[in-house]
């Protein structure tokens, strides 16, 4: 069951990525990119990361697409489809790379299992038990990351301040 | 399902790469942008799962930056947007050589 669950999700995952980098209109993009974002929030909870799943959906497929919506909206880019694909050779060059980029990683992360089970969904299951869907994310980061918890206040200080100024008509 | 989920995340990154690399429409490639970050997040929660939780909380950090990003970026847009009329990279070639 969990399987089929993950291929579906996956499928969808894909599919929604695929949809998002040759939709037609900036919208349709958005939207198969919030299809995709949703479906990844989905596979993270067959992982066990469910905290993380639940600010996925509110902060990406929520905050951020909401904001590229807006953006969208503001700047009237919803209608008249401009072709915007970049000539033949930009593509075929693109396709090649990504291709064989991603198959190198592909093969890398099969190779004789590169990537096993040490012990981790052990750690987690215990973390969960004993400190819920929250608390397993927050007791390490408040123990061991607490630096860079406190530095990410002041990048996200610097986007406000530097995000009003663009976008201010006169300083 | 961590093999699979690993495997994912590189389709998924690659596919952002080809999206910066073939459109032209600045807001697209922003999200383009937007679907790698998310596609090493995935890498980022499989691994949690392979070596503990650390992997979560490095998750959290990308999140916020991608946020960070994400609202700096589209305000760049915007004042871009109010010089040229227009969101398509080929008439923003003043740095270009």
């Amino acid at each position: 069951m969990t399987t089929l669950l993950f291929y579906l999700f996956a499928a969808l995952a894909l599919g929604g990525g695929l949809g998002m980098v040759l939709g037609r209109t900036p919208v349709a993009s958005l939207l198969s990119m919030v299809a995709s974002l949703f479906s990844l929030a989905a596979i993270y909870v067959l992982l066990d990361a469910h905290f993380i799943a639940a600010i996925q959906v509110i902060v990406y497929a929520g905050a951020i697409m909401v904001l590229f919506l807006f953006v969208i909206m503001l700047l009237n880019l919803g209608h008249d489809y401009q072709r915007d694909l970049r000539e033949f050779g930009w593509i075929a060059a693109g396709s090649v790379v990504a291709g064989l980029g991603g198959y190198a990683v592909m093969r890398a992360f099969r190779a004789e299992d590169a990537v096993t089970d040490m012990g981790g969904s052990m750690l987690i299951e215990a973390a969960l038990r004993e400190f819920n869907a929250v608390g397993a994310v927050a007791v390490p980061m408040f123990r061991n990351y607490m630096v860079p918890f406190e530095l990410t206040s002041v990048l996200l200080l610097v986007a406000i301040v530097g995000a009003v100024l663009l976008a201010k008509r006169r300083v | 399902m961590l093999t699979e989920s690993l495997i994912l995340s590189a389709i998924l990154f690659s596919i952002g790469v080809l999206g910066v690399v073939i459109r032209r429409n600045a807001i697209i490639l922003f999200m383009c942008v937007e679907l790698m970050l998310n596609a090493v997040n995935l890498a980022f929660v499989a691994f949690s799962k392979a070596v503990g939780i650390e992997g979560q909380v490095f998750v959290f950090f990308v999140m916020t930056v991608a946020a960070a990003e994400a609202a700096v970026g589209l305000a760049i847009i915007i004042s871009i947007f109010r010089h040229t009329e227009t969101v398509d990279i080929k008439n923003f070639n003043l740095l270009r050589w």
